[in-house]
C-alpha cells in the first residue's frame, strides 16, 4: 500500500543555507495494509521528518513515496490523499490553535469533507469517535486547549484522524503524553485498526512499545536503516550492534546489571561479515528470511573505514 | 516621513503570544482570552484616553458638518475677525468660516486615514503573508519588491507623481500613500507568519485539507490579530501624517478642504505674521491630538496585548 523507495531528505542549514545536513537517506520499506510497521531510533533519527515526507507536509529530496502505486507527490488533490491517509504528531499542545477551541480539530474535517451533513449526526460521529478513544465528550468538546491535559488533546488526535474512512496512519510517538493508564487503552486501539485493515506507522523511540504493536521493525540511525524485520526476528536476533545497544539500555525487570553479557566480541559488522551467498539489496544484506541489515559502520566496522 | 515603529514591537508580540499561551496553559484560567483582553483593555488608561479622544474628532467629523448649511469654503462672514460667539473659530482673509473649515478636514483626515492605511494594511498583509507562508523564491522576490519601495524616497515619489498627474482628490491621495506606506508592515507581518507556520496546528489544518489562503486567515491571522490592529492603527497614524504634509506643501486635493490644507492656506496668507492664531492652531491643534491619540492607543494596546508590559 506504502512504498518507500531510496527516500531522503537534505535540509539546507547554516547561515545562508549553505551546509548541507542529512535527515534521512535512502530509506526503503513498505507498510501493507492491517500491518503496523514500527520506525525505531533515537531522537535526531529522522523518524518525524520520514512521517512528515509520508504525509505530503515536506517533499522528499531523493527517491520516492507511493501510496496504492502512484507517487504521492504527483497527487493533484491533497485533499483525497488525506481522506485515505492521516497523521497524529508528537506533540499535541502545539497541534492546537491556541485562539480557538479544541473541538474545532474536528470542525475543520466536516468543513472540508462533511459539508453537508447534518449537526446532529455529525456531532453522533464525533461523540462515537471520542468514545473510541475512551474520551467523555462532555469533558472535552467546547474547552479551550489550555483547559485539557496532554493525554485528552492527543486523543482527541486520533479521534479526529479517525472521522475519515482512512488506510493509512502515521503515528509520531503518540505514547509518550499519554499516562500509563491510557497507555494501553490507546496501544489497544491501534490493534482494532489493524485488525479493521488499517496499516499504520507507529513512530516511536521507545522499544518495548514498538515490540508490543507492531509487526515489522524498521531501526532509524542517522537517518539510515540499520536493520529491519519482523518484529519478533529483529527483536529475538538483533544482528546491527546498533539495535543491540538500544535493545541492552533497555532495563529489563529480571536480569540484573551485571549478568548482561558483553556486547564486545561479537561480530562486528553484520553486513561485511556475513555469509558470502548472502542476497544484498542496496545496502542491506538479507541475513535471514526478511531481516535485513546495514553495515555497522564506521566505528565498528574495518570495511566501512577503508571506504570513507 | 512613514511612521516607523521600532523593530522590537514585531519580537516583543510574538514573544507576547507566547507568554500569554503558556502563562495561560499554567494557571488554567476559565476565562476564555478574548474577554480577558477586553477586561485589561478597559482599565488601560493610555488605550482608554486615546481611544475618547480620536473617537470625539471622529464624531465632531461626522457630525458637525450636519448642523453647518455652507460649505466650507464659502465666503460667509465679515473678513479675519476673531473667534467669537457666531463663528467659534474665527474667519480667514477671505471670511470663511474657520470651524466649518475644521469640521470639514476631519472628515477628509479620517477618510485618508482610512483609505490610506487600509490600503497599506492590506498590500502588507497581502506581502507580508504570502512572503512568510511560502517562503524559498516567492519569499524573495516579495522581499526584493518591499526593500525597493522601503528604500524609496516615498515623499519624493508622491511629489513627483502629484505634480505630474494633478490628480488631487483625497481619494488618490490615499491611494498614493497607501501604495508607497506599507513596506514596514509587509516586512513585520512577513516575520510573524514565519514563526507560525512552522506550528503544527498548521500542519494540521492541511492534513484536513484545508487550503493555503484559508489557513492564512483563518489559522495564522487570528493568531496575530492584535498584532494587525496595532499595525493598522501605525499606518493609520502615518498616512494621516503624510496626508497632511502634502497639503501644507500645496499638494493637498484641489477641491474640498482638509486640516493640512488650512495650514498651508493659513501660511500662503501670511497668518502668523497677521496674528490670525485661529486660523492655524485648530488645524495644527487637531492633527496633533488624532496623531497623538493613536500613538498613546497603540502604546496602550501593546500593554493590554502583552502581559509582561501590563502595569500591575
Ligand atoms: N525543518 C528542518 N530544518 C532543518 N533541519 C531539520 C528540520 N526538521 C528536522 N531537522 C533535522 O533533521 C534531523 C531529524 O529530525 P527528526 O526527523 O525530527 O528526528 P526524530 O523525529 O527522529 O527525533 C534532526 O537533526 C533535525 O535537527
Ligand atoms: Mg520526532
Amino acid at each position: 500500500m506504502l512504498r518507500l523507495d531510496g527516500v531522503s531528505k537534505i535540509y539546507r542549514v547554516g547561515a545562508f543555507g549553505g551546509r548541507e545536513l542529512r535527515a534521512v537517506s535512502g530509506v526503503s520499506f513498505d507498510v501493507n495494509p492491517g500491518e503496523v510497521v514500527s520506525l525505531i531510533g533515537e531522537s535526531g533519527s529522522g523518524k518525524s521528518t520520514l512521517g512528515r515526507m509520508v504525509l505530503r507536509l515536506t517533499p522528499a529530496s531523493e527517491g520516492t513515496i507511493t501510496f496504492d502505486g502512484t507517487d504521492v507527490s504527483a497527487i493533484r488533490s491533497r485533499k483525497a490523499y488525506y481522506r485515505q491517509v492521516q497523521g497524529v504528531f508528537q506533540d499535541p499542545f502545539s497541534c492546537y490553535n491556541p485562539v480557538f477551541k479544541a473541538d474545532r480539530v474536528f470542525a475543520m474535517i466536516k468543513q472540508e469533507y462533511f459539508p453537508e451533513m447534518g449537526r446532529a449526526e455529525w456531532r453522533d460521529r464525533v461523540e462515537s469517535s471520542l468514545d473510541g478513544v475512551r474520551l467523555d465528550p462532555g469533558q472535552v468538546l467546547g474547552k479551550y486547549p489550555h483547559q485539557l491535559s496532554g493525554g485528552q488533546l492527543q486523543r482527541m488526535l486520533i479521534a479526529r484522524a479517525l472521522m475519515l474512512d482512512i488506510r493509512l496512519l502515521v503515528a509520531d510517538e503518540i505514547i509518550s503524553m499519554l499516562d500509563a493508564s491510557t497507555r494501553i487503552d490507546v496501544l489497544n486501539l491501534l490493534g482494532d485498526l489493524r485488525a479493521r485493515g488499517l496499516g499504520i506507522l507507529f513512530v516511536t523511540h521507545d522499544l518495548s512499545l514498538g515490540n508490543y504493536v507492531s509487526d515489522r521493525t524498521v531501526v532509524l540511525r542517522r537517518g539510515r536503516i540499520a536493520e529491519m524485520g519482523p518484529t519478533d526476528r529483529v527483536f529475538g536476533n538483533p544482528l546491527h550492534p546498533y539495535t543491540r545497544t538500544l535493545l541492552d539500555s533497555v532495563p529489563r525487570l529480571h536480569t540484573k546489571w551485571a549478568d548482561e553479557e558483553p556486547a564486545a566480541g561479537q561480530t562486528p559488522c553484520p553486513f561485511h561479515d556475513r555469509a558470502p551467498d548472502t542476497p544484498v539489496r542496496s545496502d542491506l544484506a538479507e541475513a535471514e528470511k526478511e531481516h535485513y541489515v546495514a553495515c555497522a559502520g564506521s566505528g565498528a566496522c574495518p570495511a566501512a573505514k577503508e571506504t570513507a | 516621513m512613514t511612521a516607523e515603529p521600532p523593530e522590537s514591537v514585531a519580537e516583543s508580540v510574538a514573544e507576547s503570544a507566547a507568554v500569554t499561551a503558556a502563562g495561560s496553559a499554567a494557571v488554567v484560567t476559565v476565562r476564555a482570552p478574548r474577554r480577558e483582553a477586553l477586561y485589561f483593555a478597559l482599565r488601560n488608561g493610555k488605550l482608554v484616553a486615546g481611544l475618547v479622544v480620536v473617537l470625539v474628532f471622529l464624531l465632531a467629523a461626522l457630525l458637525v458638518p450636519l448642523t453647518i448649511d455652507y460649505g466650507p469654503n464659502d465666503y460667509v462672514g465679515p473678513a479675519a475677525s476673531a473667534p467669537s460667539g457666531e463663528y467659534w473659530f474665527g474667519t480667514t482673509t477671505f471670511g470663511q468660516d474657520v470651524f466649518a473649515q475644521f469640521a470639514y478636514g476631519l472628515r477628509a483626515t479620517f477618510l485618508v486615514g482610512l483609505l490610506g492605511g487600509g490600503l497599506a494594511a492590506v498590500i502588507g498583509m497581502a506581502v507580508g503573508f504570502t512572503a512568510g507562508y511560502r517562503g524559498g523564491l516567492v519569499d524573495e522576490i516579495l522581499n526584493m519588491i518591499t526593500n525597493i519601495v522601503l528604500v524609496l524616497p516615498a515623499l519624493v515619489v508622491l511629489l513627483i507623481v502629484n505634480a505630474y498627474l494633478g490628480v488631487r482628490s483625497v481619494g488618490v491621495q490615499a491611494l498614493f500613500i497607501g501604495l508607497t506606506s506599507w513596506p514596514w508592515a509587509a516586512r513585520a507581518i512577513r516575520a510573524q507568519t514565519f514563526s507560525l507556520r512552522s506550528r503544527d496546528f498548521v500542519d494540521l489544518a492541511r492534513l484536513s485539507g484545508v487550503r493555503t489562503p484559508k489557513i492564512i486567515v483563518r489559522e495564522i491571522a487570528p493568531n496575530m490579530s492584535s498584532y494587525l490592529f496595532m499595525t493598522f492603527i501605525l499606518l493609520f497614524g502615518g498616512s494621516i501624517l503624510i496626508a497632511a504634509s502634502l497639503d501644507f506643501i500645496g499638494l493637498g486635493p484641489t477641491q474640498g478642504v482638509s486640516l493640512g490644507l488650512m495650514l498651508n492656506n493659513a501660511a500662503r496668507w501670511s497668518a502668523l505674521h497677521l496674528g490670525m492664531w485661529w486660523w492655524f492652531i485648530p488645524p495644527g491643534a487637531g492633527i496633533t491630538a488624532i496623531v497623538g491619540a493613536l500613538y498613546v492607543m497603540n502604546v496602550g494596546l501593546d500593554e493590554v496585548f502583552n502581559p509582561k508590559l501590563r502595569e500591575m
